[in-house]
C-alpha cells in the first residue's frame, strides 16, 4: 500500500526550557485528514509541544517539518506562510474582548486576503453557520457562554480554510453536553472540509470518540511510550502507564487484558 | 479561470475545473445569481468533476445557487462535486443563516439622563462603601487584626518608594529649572533675578513638589494598581479571595493603601529639595547669582509651614491614588479591555481628586490664616 505523505512530521524533537527537558527524541507523523490526539498526563509537555507545533516556541533538538517543508529552521517569512495554512483554538477561545464574533472572524481574511468586504461578511456568515452559530455575528465575546466561545475562536481558526487546525484543551471548561457537541463539530469539519486536526487533550472520552491516530507522552521516561488511534491502544494497551490513563487509574495487569 | 456557466435551455450549467481557491470575483458571481433567478431555469447543474481545489469562497457561491434552488423549488444537481464540497453545503445549509437583527442602537434623551443619573448614585455609593472598607481596614492594622501578609506590604514599598526616587528626583529638579526659567524672565527685567531662589523654594514646597509627586505616582503607581488588582478580576482570583473569606480590603487594598500613605510623604521632601536643586542650578549657573546668595535667599524663604503643608498633602495624595487604583481594580470588569479601561479611570481620576482636595485644602489653609 503506497504510504500517504505526511502533513506534519517531527524529526527527533526534543524540547524543554534550559535545562530542564520535557521529552526528547520524538518522531511522529501526522497524515493528512487525521483526528491526531496528544495524550498524556499532567506536566507531560502535551501543551509545550503545540506551542512547538505552532512556532510559539522552539525546540531544543530536532525540528518539525509541515507539507514537506522545515518549519523550525524556516525564515519568518516562509513560517508565516506555512501558519496561514493552519488555524489554532485556544484553551479559552482567546477572541478579541472589543471585537464582535463577526469582527474576530473577519480579521484574518482582512489581513491575509483581498476579498471585498461583502465576500468577508459571506464568509464570516458562512463560518459561524458551520459552527452553529448563525445570527450572532454581533454578538460580543462576553455575551456568549464559554461553549459558544469555543465554537466562534474555531470560526476563526477556519477562517482561512487552513489544511491544519489545533486545538488545545478543546473540552476544558466545557458541560458534558457542550463537549459532545465540539467533538460532533470537529468530527464534521474534518470530514466535511478534510481538515487534519490536532489536538490536545486528556478528555477519555473525546479523544476514544474522534481519535483516528495519536501519540502518548509519557513525563517519567520523557519519551513518547505510545502511538496509534486511541482506541486500539485501549483495546491493546502497549503499557501499564497507557492502560491506567485510558482506562480512568484501573491498575489491572496489562498482559492480562491482552 | 476555472468557473464558467451556460444555459441550456432550462439548465443551468455551472462548470467548475482546476483551482478555484480565493474566488474574489464578484461581478461574475452576480451574473451567476442573476441567471439562476431567471423564470424559465428550472434545474441547476453543477459539473466539478474536473476540480482540483476549492475553498470557503466555492463554498459561499454554491451555497448561494442552493439557496436560490430551494427558494424558487427548482433542482439543485451537485453529484460530480467532491464530498466533502457537498458535505460542507449541506452543513451550512442545516442552520438558519438569517442576518442578525439589527441592534437597537437608539437612545431616547431621558433614559440616558435616567441611566446615567441610576449609574452616578450607584458609583457614589459604591465609593463611599470602598472607602469604608478601606479605612476599617486601617482601623483593623492598627489594633493587629488585618489580614495582611508582611511580605506584600514590604514588596509594595519597595515598589512606590526606592524604585520610583529616580522618576521622582529628576521630574522634580526639571519642574524647579522650568520654574526658575520662568520666574527670571519677569524678575530680570528689573533686577530682581536674586529673588528666583525664593520663588522656587516656596513653589515646590508649598505645593509644586507634592502635585508632581502626586502626578507622577498616579501615572505610576496607582495604574500599576489598577491593573494589577483588575487582572486578578480577570482571572477570578478576587472571588477566590471573597470565597476564602479573606477581607480584599485587608488583603488587597492595606499594603497598597498603607505604603503610599507613608512614602508619599518621604517623596514630596524628596521632590521640594530636587525642585530646589533645579532652580539653584539656574539661579547659579545661567543667571550667575553667587553660591552663597542664592542659598541665603533660598533659606530665608523656607517656612516650615509651607513645608509641612506640602508634606500633608502627600499624605493625602496617598490616599486618593491608592484609593482609586485598586477602586477601579476591584470593580473592573472580566475581560482585557476592562482592565484598560479601570486603568485609564484610576489614573485620571487620581489627579481629578488630587486637584479638587488640593483646592479645598488650600481654601482651608487661607480661612485659617496658614
Amino acid at each position: 500500500m503506497k504510504q500517504e505523505k505526511a502533513i506534519i512530521e517531527a524529526r527527533n524533537l526534543t524540547m524543554g526550557y534550559g535545562d530542564f527537558i520535557l521529552q526528547k527524541d520524538m518522531n511522529f507523523t501526522v497524515r493528512p485528514n487525521d483526528i491526531f490526539i496528544i495524550m498524556g498526563g499532567s506536566g507531560c509537555g502535551k501543551s509545550s509541544l503545540l506551542r512547538l507545533l505552532t512556532g510559539l516556541n522552539e525546540p531544543l533538538g530536532g525540528a518539525v517539518y509541515i507539507d514537506g517543508v522545515n518549519f523550525t529552521h524556516a525564515t519568518p517569512d516562509t513560517r508565516k506562510s506555512i501558519m496561514q495554512k493552519c488555524g489554532i483554538l485556544y484553551q479559552s477561545g482567546a477572541l478579541f474582548s472589543s471585537m464582535t464574533l463577526a469582527e474576530n472572524i473577519a480579521l484574518p481574511l482582512q489581513q491575509y486576503t483581498d476579498y471585498s468586504q461583502a465576500l468577508i461578511d459571506e464568509l464570516v456568515s458562512l463560518k459561524l453557520a458551520l459552527v452553529g452559530l448563525a445570527g450572532f455575528e454581533s454578538f460580543y465575546p462576553s455575551e456568549i457562554s464559554g461553549g459558544m466561545k469555543k465554537r466562534a475562536g474555531l470560526a476563526r481558526a477556519l477562517a482561512l480554510d487552513p489544511k491544519i487546525v489545533y486545538f488545545d484543551e478543546p473540552s476544558a471548561g466545557l458541560d458534558p453536553v457542550s463537549s459532545k457537541l465540539l467533538d460532533d463539530l470537529m468530527k464534521n469539519i474534518n470530514q466535511s472540509l478534510g481538515t487534519t486536526l490536532v489536538v490536545v487533550t486528556h478528555e477519555l472520552s473525546s479523544l476514544l470518540d474522534i481519535g483516528t491516530n495519536g501519540i502518548f507522552l509519557d513525563a517519567s521516561s520523557k519519551r513518547i511510550i505510545a502511538q496509534g488511534k486511541p482506541r486500539d491502544l485501549l483495546k491493546n494497551p502497549p503499557n501499564e502507564t497507557v492502560y491506567e490513563f485510558l482506562t480512568r487509574g484501573k491498575s489491572e495487569n496489562v498482559a492480562s487484558t491482552k | 479561470m476555472g468557473l464558467t456557466f451556460q444555459c441550456a435551455q432550462e439548465n443551468l450549467i455551472v462548470r467548475l475545473s482546476g483551482d478555484l481557491c480565493r474566488l474574489n470575483e464578484e461581478t461574475l458571481f452576480q451574473q451567476l445569481y442573476q441567471t439562476a433567478e431567471e423564470p424559465h431555469i428550472r434545474q441547476i447543474q453543477i459539473e466539478g468533476k474536473n476540480l482540483a481545489s476549492w475553498d470557503s469562497t466555492l463554498a459561499v457561491a454554491l451555497y448561494h445557487l442552493k439557496k436560490i434552488a430551494s427558494e424558487r423549488k427548482i433542482l439543485f444537481c451537485s453529484d460530480t462535486l467532491p464530498k466533502d464540497l457537498n458535505a460542507l453545503l449541506d452543513l451550512s445549509l442545516a442552520v438558519d443563516r438569517k442576518p442578525p437583527a439589527p441592534r437597537d442602537n437608539r437612545v431616547d434623551i431621558l433614559e440616558y439622563i435616567g441611566e446615567r443619573g441610576i449609574e452616578t448614585a450607584v458609583a457614589v455609593k459604591k465609593g463611599v462603601a470602598f472607602i469604608g472598607k478601606a479605612l476599617a481596614s486601617v482601623g483593623k492594622m492598627l489594633t493587629g487584626r488585618a489580614i495582611m501578609r508582611s511580605v506584600d506590604f514590604w514588596t509594595e514599598m519597595n515598589n512606590c518608594g526606592p524604585k520610583a526616587l529616580l522618576i521622582v528626583s529628576l521630574i522634580s529638579f526639571m519642574v524647579g529649572l522650568i520654574l526658575a526659567f520662568v520666574g527670571a524672565v519677569q524678575l530680570k527685567t528689573f533686577g530682581a533675578q536674586i529673588f528666583v531662589a525664593g520663588l522656587v523654594t516656596i513653589g515646590m514646597t508649598r505645593i509644586m513638589g507634592a502635585i508632581m509627586v502626586g502626578v507622577i505616582m498616579a501615572g505610576r503607581t496607582g495604574a500599576s494598581y489598577a491593573a494589577t488588582i483588575g487582572t486578578m478580576q480577570v482571572n477570578e482570583e478576587l472571588d477566590a479571595l471573597k470565597t476564602m473569606g479573606i477581607p480584599i480590603a485587608d488583603f488587597l487594598v492595606l499594603p497598597r493603601l498603607s505604603t503610599l500613605v507613608i512614602v508619599m510623604p518621604l517623596l514630596v521632601m524628596l521632590a521640594d529639595f530636587a525642585g530646589i536643586a533645579g532652580g539653584s542650578f539656574v539661579g547659579i549657573f545661567l543667571l550667575g547669582i553667587p553660591p552663597e546668595e542664592y542659598w541665603k535667599y533660598a533659606w530665608q524663604a523656607f517656612d516650615l509651614t509651607n513645608f509641612l503643608v506640602g508634606v500633608f498633602h502627600g499624605i493625602v495624595f496617598g490616599f486618593v491614588i491608592a484609593l482609586c487604583g485598586c477602586y477601579y481594580g476591584v470593580y473592573c470588569g472580566r475581560n482585557a479591555d476592562s482592565v484598560g479601561i479601570g486603568t485609564t479611570k484610576a489614573v485620571v481620576s487620581a489627579i481629578v481628586w488630587m486637584i479638587v482636595l488640593t483646592g479645598i485644602i488650600t481654601f482651608i489653609c487661607e480661612v485659617i490664616g496658614i
